[in-house]
């Protein structure tokens, strides 16, 4: 078996007497969707902090391409090829929608200590950039202010930025969260074709979304991994449909 | 051109001009007026660095502005009494050089913003502007009891510094060398805002926790624009001590830093040319309106009213239309 990319053990957190990761074990292997479902409040979104470095963990280990990176701060993870993509879009929305690109390309770059030369001359960071958005289908807005473009829009160049940091690993936060009928098939077929580019760990309430994607599905109640297998498998989970799925899924 | 373009090409023309028919007219007041535009829109323009690029709300600049008028202060007031500061140990020498003067005001104001940068970014909002605050009354009542450079009363300075080639003593060369380095700071200020640390220090103001995501340091590039910010302001405090051959603790006042901060959000927040509209129009109030009324802050207070309400983008942004500024 090829060896993970990214492999959480016994991740643990509590707030108090509350226990929001429970001994948590997951991994990402190179080429998959691992989507992590579960109901509101479950932990998803404090286990995504703890994996990109915003939330320190109680104890457990999280290793990226082997190197234990569990005490590292976030752009440490971000340099070695952690790219996050937020459930409410973090972007300058008062910048153009190729400055939000480049400054992920010049996080992958490195090279941001240089205050007299121009940064929209900067050939490598503008061909980083400009490959991304036309990867996302931006790259004829390119030149749009971000705050003009729509709600879907914003979620493509989420992912473009991402892009740009020539990714190990994924790990998006609901990045179908507010998208239509339409736009969620457009962001499905993307996904589809980025797991070839790095693994993505899906975090994702849109259950055709997580089913069509997904190569293997964890289900977090309570802070805990109820379950862990293939769609099919978790389709069929007697406790997974009790927790969660109800009875129509 | 753009009609923003227009606008600031507007305000340098009159910045010339205007110094030129008085020089010509043997109108020297107005040539002083004039320098004390520009020497506020040169602390302005430092501060928009940081207020504007960053979003750091300080409202402690006077600390830089004062570090550079007692940098000015001291090092003349040494040559004046032909007296080494530190006479036992170090033995350094006054000096009525302009150039070094700006340098240690400059190295000076750099330092003190490192510090106060490296303590005050760890807090954002509201308590940013108050601990920023907190540096500035240090200061002040620091000097105010520094009886060794006249406390609370000042130094006086007789003879203005020199500059080589030029006599500074002449209105017009003093005004041409205060102008150069306004132009100096605006096109740092416009470099740095198209650079590719603009890039990450300007994302770093709207979404932290993006540029933490893509690897970068945002807190630092906030501390190195404070750094370059309070130095720039520092220069200013500099010219600012040499156009009144007197510094006292007022510099370090947080009235000062108020000023500071009025004249950017008059002329508008992270335009480039905004702090020199902002002090230009500050300077010409107080003395139309000071003339008229010595409670002129009234109408100033109605006129800044005013534009926070409906002109955002201040002065520029009301002239070249176009919001382009930002909270």
């Amino acid at each position: 078996m090829t060896e993970p990319v990214l492999d959480i053990r016994g991740l643990t957190k509590h707030f108090g007497a509350l226990v929001v990761s429970d001994e948590i074990d997951l991994s990402l292997r190179p080429g998959e969707i691992h989507a992590v479902i579960g109901p509101n409040g479950a932990g998803k979104s404090t286990l995504i902090a703890q994996i990109c470095g915003t939330l320190a963990p109680d104890a457990g280990v999280i290793r990226l391409n082997g190197q234990d990176v569990t005490r590292l701060p976030t752009r440490a993870r971000a340099r070695m090829g952690l790219a996050r993509t937020f459930q409410i879009s973090a972007l300058a929305m008062e910048d153009t929608v190729l400055q939000n690109a480049m400054l992920g390309a010049l996080g992958a770059a490195g090279n941001p200590w240089r205050l007299f030369s121009r940064a929209i001359s900067d050939k490598a960071l503008r061909a980083s950039a400009e490959a991304a958005l036309d990867r996302v289908g931006l790259l004829d807005k390119a030149a749009m202010r971000t705050s003009d473009l729509s709600h879907g829009e914003r979620r493509q160049l989420e992912v473009a930025v991402a892009l740009t940091l020539k990714p190990a690993a994924f790990v998006m936060d609901e990045p179908m969260a507010g998208l239509g009928a339409e736009g969620g098939q457009r962001m499905t077929a993307l996904l589809d074709q980025l797991r070839h580019e790095a693994p993505i760990l899906l975090v994702e309430h849109d259950m055709d979304a997580v089913f069509a994607l997904a190569d293997r599905i964890s289900v977090l109640v309570y802070g805990r991994i109820i379950a862990s297998g293939p769609p099919d498998a978790i389709r069929t989970d007697a406790a997974v449909r009790d927790a969660y799925l109800g009875e129509d899924a | 051109m753009t009609r923003e373009g227009y606008v600031n090409s507007a305000l340098v023309a009159a910045l010339i001009g205007v110094p030129l028919w008085a020089h010509v007219a043997g109108e020297p007041f107005t040539i002083t007026l004039a320098t004390r535009a520009v020497i506020f829109a040169l602390a302005a323009v430092g501060l928009n660095l940081a207020l504007g690029l960053g979003g750091l709300v300080s409202l402690g600049h006077a600390v830089f502005f004062g570090i550079g008028g007692y940098a000015m202060g001291i090092l003349a007031y040494h040559a004046q009494i032909y007296s080494p500061m530190f006479p036992d140990t170090l033995a350094i020498e006054g000096t009525k050089s302009m150039p070094v003067i700006w340098l240690v005001a400059i190295l000076c104001s750099a330092l003190a913003a490192f510090v106060i940068g490296l303590l005050s970014l760890r807090t954002t909002g509201v308590y940013f502007i108050m601990i920023t605050l907190a540096f500035g009354q240090m200061f002040y009542y620091f000097t105010i009891s520094w009886s060794a450079y006249g406390g609370e009363d000042g130094l006086s300075i007789y003879i203005r510094n020199s500059f080589p080639g030029l006599n500074t003593l002449v209105p017009i060369q003093f005004y041409a060398l205060c102008f150069a380095l306004l132009g100096g700071a605006l096109w740092l200020s416009a470099r740095i805002a198209r650079s590719p640390f603009g890039l990450m220090l300007n994302a770093s103001r709207q979404v932290p926790h993006r540029v933490e995501t893509v690897g970068l340091n945002g807190q630092r590039a906030k501390l190195l624009a404070f750094v370059i910010s309070g130095a720039i302001t520092g220069l200013a405090g500099a010219l600012f001590a040499d156009l009144n051959r007197f510094v006292s603790p007022t510099m370090f006042s947080w009235h000062m830093s108020g000023e500071i901060m009025i004249f950017v959000i008059l002329g508008g927040v992270a335009r480039l040319f905004g702090p020199v509209a902002g002090a230009v129009l500050f300077v010409a109030m107080e003395h139309v309106l000071g003339d008229l009324s010595d409670y002129w802050h009234i109408y100033l207070g109605a006129v800044l009213l005013g534009i926070v309400l409906f002109a955002r983008g201040g002065v520029i942004g009301l002239l070249a239309g176009q919001a382009k500024g930002h909270d």
